[in-house]
């Protein structure tokens, strides 16, 4: 038995499974929902058997077709790649379970063959090993999600989406460009045969700027996040939460792996710079999204602000540092789809998503007011939460390091956090001046809300069994870091 | 070596060029040209780059990597237009408008 378990190729599945999904959901329109169940049910099992396997044998590499590293594509699966398939896996799930209520007939024929297709994009993405493949599923990912972006209809979402598309678009050709200075410079695309013969020079200062600008565009991270909140505020509510969870993540991963792999460590400049804008997207973040009266908006630039803390990492740049932004990247994906879902089911209980008309939907949806509650804890960072756990980390590296300035950063953030999830929260409780005719929530959404957002609290309980798992080929360049 | 160099500089130009249209143009058919011509300065950097040394065949690896973008680009170029299509029949414009929704 663990011998076959062995020899099945999970990484490969992990990516044709969800490919395999989308075709037989836009070849079966009226069976798409089930179809689409069943894939997911699937992708996890993929997860875990990838992560079963990466457990007892370590690091995995596969050359596609036997080609071999110079001239083929490998995919490669350690820690890093690992954890962000597996949470891609949980919260797809939770999606997925979600959108099988929340779609009428006619949106879930086009929502559930594009879900899929991003979400093969999103694992093709996790396992790549050479940056020209990272750029091939950075695009399918961003063209899907434009797509989903645009499902939702209206001037809103049409508008969001298209500068989405434009952002996305603009943020990959300034990646391609880095990854054509560093073909010329180096003569191979494979992160390890870069890694291997990386040298300092001014075309690899090139390529790193253009690349870390164009990641930087994608990931949102402040000032360059003007696209975000429209595109994630907009979207149906189903695709804010694997936006925000998942699609923007994406980009950071190939960051934090090319910051860890490719370039080299000197930049220590930039680094500081990186954790500046960190800092000012936390404060900005919190700031903006205090002033917002649409819940969704709200949430959308809580994202900001949680995409700050994850550039926390890059000035300190020790080993704790980073499973401490990775740790926040995890929890934040759990927590931040549950707050989207829960304001989805908000929003379609009463209508309308306006934070001061609420009106005591504490009564009337306890499970999703409960989830968004839960979801605000670990985003607050509060024990025992995931979101603790990652500040607690990060914390502790700028104490080690010195640098306490983060240190306030990391407490005034959690203040603005606590601040807005607290106002919306109030109003959920209070009665509103003008009532409104309610419809009901299918309790598969409600459920799936507060099932992913449990498992962001979770994940503070049982964080030394996902530390382990992250130090897994040592992405993180060993302990020596620390 | 300096003909090569003279491409990528070419290449690199249309980049830039492509990069200052989209900022500055509202209309949204401009700014989907403008995304155009950056991605064909990049594979002109692609290419340019493929020539190894001066007479030896060039490198086929960056121009299956042209290829691979130019069905990226080609894809991209199309749902886009499409969501402009869209968005003019939404709002009657052909641009992004500028106030936030509230």
């Amino acid at each position: 038995m663990a011998l076959t378990m062995a020899a099945i190729p999970w990484g490969v599945m992990a990516i044709l499974l969800p490919l395999a999904g989308a075709m037989a959901c836009f070849l079966s329109p009226r069976r798409a929902s089930p179809l689409g169940l069943i894939t997911a049910l699937g992708v996890v099992a993929c997860a875990a058997g990838l992560g079963w396997q990466v457990a007892e044998q370590g690091a995995q590499r596969y050359a596609i077709g036997g080609w071999g590293a110079p001239l083929g594509i490998d995919l490669y699966a350690d820690g890093l790649s690992l954890l962000m398939l597996m949470v891609t896996a949980v919260v797809g799930l939770g999606i997925s379970v979600y959108s099988s209520g929340y779609f009428n007939r006619e949106k879930a024929v086009n929502f559930w063959p594009l879900w899929m297709f991003l979400w093969s994009a999103l694992n093709a993405l996790f396992l790549s090993a050479d940056i020209f493949n990272l750029y091939v599923t950075l695009e399918l990912l961003g063209l899907a999600a434009v797509a989903l972006v645009a499902l939702a209809g209206g001037a809103d979402a049409l508008t969001g989406a298209m500068r989405y598309l434009l952002v996305s678009l603009l943020g990959s050709l300034a990646y391609l460009l880095g990854v054509a200075l560093l073909y010329h410079s180096f003569g191979c695309l494979d992160i390890a045969l870069l890694a291997e013969r990386m040298e300092p020079s001014p075309a690899v200062m090139a390529a790193m700027g253009l690349m870390s600008a164009g990641l930087l565009l994608k990931t949102a991270l402040f000032p360059l996040h003007f696209w975000l909140p429209p595109a994630h505020a907009s979207a149906p509510a189903p695709v804010s939460a694997l936006l925000s969870a998942l699609v923007v993540k994406a980009s950071f991963y190939i960051l934090l792996r090319l910051w860890l792999d490719v370039f080299p460590v000197t930049a220590a400049g930039l680094g500081q710079l990186l954790g500046l804008l960190g800092a000012a997207a936390v404060l900005w973040g919190g700031l903006q999204a205090l002033r917002q009266t649409r819940l969704k908006m709200l949430i959308a630039y809580s994202t900001v602000a949680q995409l700050g803390y994850l550039f926390l990492a890059f000035p300190l740049g020790s080993n704790v540092a980073w499973q401490g932004a990775l740790y926040l990247l995890l929890s934040h994906a759990l927590a931040k789809a549950a707050m989207f879902m829960a304001a989805g089911n908000i929003l379609c209980f009463g209508g309308h998503d306006r934070i001061a008309d609420l009106d005591r939907v504490a009564q009337r949806l306890p499970l999703s007011l409960a989830a968004f509650g839960l979801a605000g804890v670990s985003i607050m960072g509060l024990p025992p939460s995931g979101g603790f756990i990652a500040k607690w980390l990060l914390l502790e590296a700028a104490m080690r390091s010195g640098q306490w300035w983060w240190v306030i950063i990391l407490i005034l953030g959690g203040l603005l956090a606590a601040a807005y999830v607290f106002k919306v929260i109030g109003y959920a409780f209070t009665q509103a001046v003008m009532t409104h005719e309610a419809r009901a929530v299918p309790a598969t959404m409600e459920w799936a809300a507060l099932v992913l957002a449990l498992v962001a609290i979770l994940l503070g309980l049982v964080a030394p069994w996902p530390l382990a798992l992250m130090e897994i080929g040592l992405p993180f360049g060993g302990e020596a870091a620390g | 070596m300096s003909h090569v160099f003279l491409y990528a500089l070419v290449g690199t130009g249309l980049f830039t060029l492509g990069l200052y249209a989209l900022i500055v143009h509202t209309h949204l058919l401009r700014k989907i040209l403008a995304i155009n011509v950056m991605g064909s300065g990049v594979f002109l950097v692609l290419v340019a780059l493929a020539a190894r040394a001066r007479g030896a065949a060039p490198d086929p690896v960056p121009h299956a990597m042209v290829i691979t973008g130019i069905v990226v680009a080609v894809s991209a170029t199309a749902l886009a237009l499409a969501l402009m299509v869209r968005v003019r029949a939404e709002t009657g414009r052909a641009e992004l408008s500028e106030e936030r929704p509230e």
